[in-house]
């Protein structure tokens, strides 16, 4: 392998370099074979303890992380809270200073505030996991996505790679817009101009409103969440409008390459952003990319912890 | 017992002055200036190869008293108003309570004058709580002694509001100081906006957010014929805005504040919250076109919009910390390394934002100048001192600065305030 990991957190993949990024996905190909034996435990993180320190509800991902963690036999602590609840008193701060006085290892933290996981990651001994911050990145998420798309097409470099949906607030987005292009991957954002953030061509991307541009061509079509909230905020007119003209269904699909990837990162709005017949349909890697989750997050959990020996 | 201030460079624009001279300063006022001027009885200070300006004023400031006295208060910031060479200031009228009526501006006078220090002046809310809807009652907030008019933090979003309060305050030459601020376009926006909002995930403020109300308020100015300050300009939009108004003799001025036209956005990424501040940093093109306005005079004052935040506020989530940073202490320095040394300005450009258009402004009698018989307020600069930046040595009760840990070139050596040195060679008097 190239490099070694040096990092004591996982805070964003913008910072990461590609050497660190296939250092990654390499190490999660090993996890992923644990994932497919009948008997899926490992000892590797015996004896580390793992907290969950989430501020925003979260299903998926929360279970995806902690099965990651109880699969390499760590303990592991759920912290539920809320932002809000915290302003009444003790910080963010205060919080994590606690949870490190109990002598964790590893904080894996989701937090509707961009910015919040590094703001504890210097102030914290614990390495910490961004599982998310506000409309910042989501590393692990866009890690998984490239595993998923790499073992399909055995490669990333030159694929053309479309995102869609609301990038404006999408972690999801920044994520894979930071690795894809680290990789080479020739990546398209494409969305209402309300939901796309400002200067975001500059990060390397192209940039279309035409969903046409957006399939055409396309190796992978990465289909966002609409946060159907955003309705009423006059991002756009309504949902039947977004769907209409951002909408992946059957008859947009014809205009796709016969080998495509369709992902999404769920929950899936059926029939807003997506289908059910796209969703379930032979192009779709959704539910692959749920499997793939889970060993990437014992891979970045494998990595951080500094332990040596990776399966027993 | 007098002091007589000895071969300084005297940078006095008032009288169109910048040599080497001595100034006498006798029973609170400036008695004399001249070369080789010879007294006995008086005590000499010798300025030789400092800048001896008239005192620097501060026309926006917030002291956080009454309210937040745990922040600042008119003993601790006229602390670091002196220890940066200040010696008069403008408190915005954002406490708690408002300073919406005359009881709490007598109040901010009686307790300014205990303090002792400084020059401690206030601005009265445009409207009652700054909550944009009923005017304050200007004649009794002016006879107590408000010098301005401002809802600072905040804009006066209605025009037609706005426009009364100025035909209104008008009439006791008082000037509104207008935040500008389109809260529509600004709403939950933390930073800038741009490629580095969009890289870290914040919600930006758009430079328009400031320029349509610049806009705005030049209108207005115009249609009530009243004296319109904007405060704390940040993009190169608003300073193109003002150029033009003044082309069209409309009665407006402005100021911006060293973070400025020393900073850019990039000093928020790693979410540092101390560099989180509103109107935001912008960027380079920006730093550019406000030096460029402070040459060609669009720009006539230099403030600080001194915001002391306690740590509680700003060693929070990005999204939650307060906005603001300090500034008082380093107002005077940032200019001579910005500005003076790298030929924005000279000396009497330096003067003339940090102490002649801020008192011309607020109407101060006798402060500005140097002119024999005016107020003994005199600041005297080193530009061969030197400062570093840390929490242990600033003088304010808030330490919310993006500054920490920077260098800084240029202090004030001796400040004079009503003829008594108040402060000398890091020493408080
Ligand atoms: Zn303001």
């Amino acid at each position: 392998m190239a490099v070694a990991w040096k990092r004591k957190d996982l805070l964003d993949l913008e910072s990461l370099s590609a050497e660190e990024i296939e250092l990654i996905l390499e190490t999660t190909g090993s996890f992923k074979e644990i994932s497919q034996r009948p008997i899926k435990k490992v000892p590797t993180l015996r004896g580390q303890t793992v907290v969950l320190f989430f501020f925003e509800p979260s299903t998926r991902t929360r279970t995806s992380f902690e099965l990651a963690a109880k699969r390499m036999s760590a303990d592991i602590v759920n912290i539920q809270t809320s932002a809000s609840s915290l302003t009444k008193g003790e910080t963010l701060k205060d919080t994590a200073r606690n949870i490190e006085a109990m002598k964790v290892n590893i904080i894996i933290m989701r937090h509707s505030c961009s910015g919040a996981p590094h703001m504890l990651a210097g102030s914290v001994s614990p390495s910490i996991i961004n599982a998310g911050d506000g409309s910042h990145e989501h590393p692990t998420q866009g890690l998984l996505d490239i595993f998923t798309i790499k073992e399909h097409k055995k490669k990333i470099e030159g694929l053309n790679v479309s995102i869609i949906g609301d990038i404006a607030h999408s972690r999801v987005a920044r994520s894979n817009i930071w690795g894809l292009t680290k990789l080479g991957a020739k990546v398209t954002v494409c969305g209402p101009a309300t939901l796309m953030p400002p200067e975001v061509e500059k990060l390397g991307v192209k940039v279309t409103y035409d969903i046409k541009e957006a399939i055409e061509g396309a190796d992978v079509i990465n289909m966002l969440r609409i946060q159907l909230e955003r309705q009423g905020q006059n991002l756009f007119p309504s949902i039947r409008d977004y769907s209409m003209a951002f909408g992946l269904d059957a008859g947009k699909m014809k205009m796709a390459k016969k080998d495509v990837l369709i992902m999404h990162p769920g929950p899936v709005n059926r029939g807003v952003e997506i289908t059910p017949e796209v969703a379930d349909g032979p192009y779709s890697v959704i539910l692959e990319q749920v499997t793939n989750g889970i060993a990437v997050r014992m891979a970045v959990l494998y990595l951080l912890s500094g332990v040596k020996e990776r399966v027993e | 017992m007098d002091v007589i201030l000895k071969n300084g460079r005297v940078v006095d624009p008032a009288n169109s002055m910048d040599t080497e001279a001595d100034i006498l300063v006798k029973a609170g006022k400036i008695a004399q200036v001249g070369k080789g001027l010879k007294v006995q009885d008086a005590r000499q200070v010798d300025c030789k190869g400092k800048v001896v300006l008239p005192g620097l004023i501060d026309s926006h400031t917030h002291f956080r008293q009454p309210g937040r006295e745990d922040e600042e208060d008119f003993v601790t910031g006229s602390r670091a108003a002196l220890k940066g060479g200040f010696t008069s200031v403008l408190c915005m009228a954002n406490t708690n309570p408002v300073v919406d009526n005359k009881g709490v501006v007598e109040y901010i006078c009686s307790e300014a004058a205990k303090a002792g220090l400084i020059n401690i002046y206030t601005v009265a809310a445009v409207t009652k709580g700054l909550e944009g809807k009923e005017l304050t009652e200007t004649a009794q907030i002016s006879a107590a002694g408000a010098k301005a008019l401002s809802d600072d933090g905040k804009p006066v979003i209605n025009p037609e509001i706005l426009r009364r309060a100025m035909e209104y305050a008008k009439m006791f030459n008082l000037p509104v100081i207008s935040h500008c601020e389109d809260p529509f376009l600004s709403r939950n926006g933390v930073m800038n906006e741009g490629l580095l909002s969009t890289r870290m995930g914040l919600k930006g403020i758009p430079r328009a957010a400031e320029t349509v109300m610049v806009a705005r308020d030049i209108e207005i100015a115009r249609l009530s014929g009243a004296r319109l300050h904007i405060a704390h300009v940040s993009t190169k939009e608003s300073v193109e805005a003002v150029r033009q108004a003044k082309k069209r003799k409309i009665a407006v001025t402005c100021e911006t504040c060293p973070h400025y036209f020393v900073l850019t956005e990039e000093a928020v990424s790693e979410y540092n919250t101390n560099a989180k501040v509103n109107p935001p940093l912008r960027t380079q093109e920006d730093v550019e076109a406000i030096k460029k306005g402070l040459s060609d005079g669009t720009i006539d004052i230099i403030s600080t919009d001194h915001a002391p935040h306690s740590a509680e506020e700003k060693d929070v989530e990005f999204d939650f910390a307060a906005t603001g940073m300090i500034g008082l202490e380093f107002a005077a320095s940032l200019s001579y390394m910005e500005l003076v040394k790298k030929n924005v300005l000279d000396w009497k450009g330096f003067a003339e934002k940090l102490s002649i258009n801020p008192s011309r402004l607020l109407s101060l009698k006798n402060k500005g100048s140097l002119s024999e018989g005016a107020d003994a307020d005199i600041t005297v600069f080193d530009p061969s001192g030197t400062r570093k930046v840390e929490i242990s040595s600033i003088e304010s009760k808030s330490k919310n600065t993006p500054l920490l840990g920077r260098e800084l070139a240029g202090t004030a050596a001796i400040v004079i305030v009503g003829g008594k040195i108040k402060y000398e060679n890091g020493k408080f008097c």
